[in-house]
């Protein structure tokens, strides 16, 4: 169990920055998810706490202790790969028990931490087997044991789920979970999955572009977003977010329509989320639009209308909505639920 | 389903056929080599190209073993390919693995340099490098057959072994070192398991070229005690005849240790072909 510390970490190959001014104070026993799209440097962090990739600049702590030349083996920190990397020569018992075997730890100590661990897997009757006679689930499991016999300091987690189908990314987000619950150890959690990020996090850090965007709980993220790639980024459907033109006291939209709203200086975007659109018989709602496609998943549907110059609204509701394709509706946005981005794409503070 | 039985036996039967006739054009050499060795010498010219002579024999290898050098030269073979192996793979295995797994300054110009090694016909060099062996006064001596083997092999065979380590995920030794490995360790229990195909396949290579070496050999040995067994050969051609059968016979033995040590490796070379099956 410890705190991590990142202050003011950079990484550059050369003359590229991949990473910037990420500032981390990770508390003990947190479970962190680094989320962002591909390519904005949260693999390369998870790199850089683990000790793969060495740190260009800033300060990484472990316990108050700095870590930037400290190698892999001596932080003391286990990571599950989205490979799994499992030893393909050894058989489960031995890659579990890897770590231990390296430390020159004797063998019944050895065998019954593998035990112990491959029974809370439920892999007990498969520790002989070679990886390559395990399925997918197995493997991430043989991966995650190989972390737990360690009781490390902190686990790292580098999108363990993304090789395994829709139905066992649940189900192992479910044990993980179950995992952080049980031993309480710090965490930290590679995913570009939003819905991964959010079920899973004590926190959350939408990294994009090499910078961090916002770091909060989940909920937070998805109630007060800090600037338009984050409103964006987290929650499914997307955020529709369309130009305005603020007049003080009221946005303008596109098609002319006006919403009151008493602080909106500034505003050059509104956002709202598909879920906090309203629908309306036609000529009675704020906006006016055509439903284009019509989603029915059953517990929800989705709506794809064409609202005119506002251009193509997504309106997510509760049960079956009987709206056909083709029909002309009336859309209603919430006041108290609406974002609203200045220029530079920046949150603006809302009172309400 | 029925036409597709039907078929199938002329199909295997064709298959059969060329598969056949392949391996009896590869394999007739080998027969030919084999049947000359066992032919007394006054039916050699005498029989001509009768498939197998009215009397076989076994003379031709009693004399080799007996009453020639050839254990001599076949000693000396062995030490030269066995050496050269070693010594090649070695130096190949840390420079592929070097090659796959680090950047360095110059990494590019050292892979290109060695690319353009591999470019020169041999006759180019062997004039220079007489010239060096003799300055170091290695001539005639195992050692310096050794080492020109082993320059010689050393850039292909680091190719090779790169290709194997490049094979192997990255994802693997960071493991190791996250489980509390050193990269050396790592290299040694995880990397070289799974490595020891491409050392099989390297040192089987590298045996091969160096066993059937002649050239260098003919150059830089002159003193029959270190003749390696190719240049020995030659001796079965005097200036007026050439011993056939004692020649053969020569060189069915030399065939003994290469199909050994592919014997030996093969089940690594098998499995070096399917380990891209198993997945890290």
């Amino acid at each position: 169990m410890a705190r991590l510390e990142l202050k003011n970490i950079a990484k550059r190959y050369g003359a590229v920055e991949v990473l910037s001014e990420v500032d981390l104070d990770i508390a003990d026993g947190e479970f962190l998810v680094l989320v962002g799209p591909s390519g904005c440097g949260k693999s390369t962090l998870l790199r850089m706490i683990a000790g793969l990739e060495p740190i260009t600049a800033g300060d990484f702590l472990i316990d108050g202790v700095r870590m930037n030349d400290v190698p892999p083996r001596s932080r003391d920190i286990a990571m599950v790969f989205q490979s799994y990397a499992l030893y393909p020569h050894m058989d489960v018992a031995r890659n579990m028990g890897f770590s231990m075997e390296i430390r020159g730890e004797d063998r019944s100590t050895r065998a019954d931490k593998v035990a112990a661990a491959a029974k809370t897997l439920g892999l007990s009757a498969l520790t002989e087997r070679l990886p390559r006679a395990l399925s997918g689930g197995q493997r991430q499991r043989v991966a995650m044991g190989r972390a737990i016999v360690r009781d490390p300091r902190a686990f790292l987690f580098d999108e363990p789920l993304s090789n395994l189908d829709a139905a066992l990314r649940v189900e192992m987000r479910l044990e993980i979970a179950r995992l952080h619950q049980r031993l309480g150890a710090t965490m930290i959690y590679v995913t570009h999955d939003q819905v991964e990020a959010m079920t899973l996090a004590d926190r959350i850090v939408v990294l994009n572009g090499g910078k961090v965007q916002q770091v909060g709980t989940p909920l937070e993220l998805y109630e007060r977003p800090a600037n338009r790639f984050v409103a964006q980024f987290i929650g499914s459907p997307t955020m529709n977010v369309f130009p305005v033109v603020s007049d003080g006291a009221a946005l303008v939209l596109g098609d002319g329509a006006r919403l009151a709203m008493p602080d909106c200086d500034g505003a050059t975007a509104l956002g709202v989320r598909p879920e906090h659109i309203d629908v309306a018989a036609a000529g009675d709602g704020l906006i006016d639009g055509t439903a284009d496609v019509v989603e029915r998943l059953g517990s929800d549907t989705n709506l794809y209308v064409n609202a005119g110059d506002l251009g193509m609204l997504t309106v997510r509701r509760a049960g079956n909505l009987p709206v056909r394709p083709g029909e002309r509706i009336g859309l209603h946005l919430r006041p108290e639920n609406l974002h609203l981005f200045d220029k530079a794409g920046l949150a603006l503070a809302r009172r309400a | 389903m029925s036409a597709i039985r039907q078929t199938h036996p002329l199909l295997k039967a064709a298959k059969a056929a060329a598969l056949f006739f392949y391996l009896a054009f590869a394999l007739f050499p080998l027969y030919w080599l084999l049947k000359i060795s066992v032919t007394p010498d006054r039916l050699i010219y005498a029989e001509g190209t009768a498939l197998w002579p009215e009397t076989a024999t076994l003379d031709n290898f009693r004399r080799i073993l007996f009453q020639s050098d050839f254990l001599s030269y076949f000693a000396n073979s062995v030490t030269v390919s066995l050496g050269t192996a070693a010594a090649t793979t070695l130096i190949a295995a840390g420079a592929g693995y070097a090659f796959s797994r680090f950047d360095f300054g110059g990494k590019k110009i050292v892979i290109a340099l060695m690319l353009v090694t591999q470019m020169f016909p041999l006759l180019m060099i062997i004039a220079p490098i007489y010239k060096i062996v003799a300055a170091v006064g290695l001539l005639n001596s195992l050692t310096s057959l050794i080492i020109t083997y082993t320059a010689f092999n050393v850039p292909f065979a680091t190719f090779l072994m790169q290709s194997f380590f490049d094979g192997i995920p990255k994802d693997l030794e960071e493991a190791a070192m996250m489980d509390g490995c050193t990269r050396f360790q790592a290299l040694r229990k995880v990397i070289l398991p799974l490595t020891l195909p491409g050392l099989g396949a390297t040192l089987g290579f590298v045996f091969t070229a160096a066993w059937s070496e002649l050239l260098f050999a003919l150059m830089l040995i002159s003193k029959n005690e270190a003749m390696t067994f190719p240049v020995g050969l030659l001796t079965f051609v005097s200036k007026f005849s050439v011993d056939w059968g004692q020649m053969m016979a020569a060189g069915v033995l030399a065939l003994i240790p290469s199909c050994l040590f592919f014997i030996f490796i093969q089940r690594y070379l098998v499995q070096g072909l399917t380990s891209g099956a198993v997945k890290g």
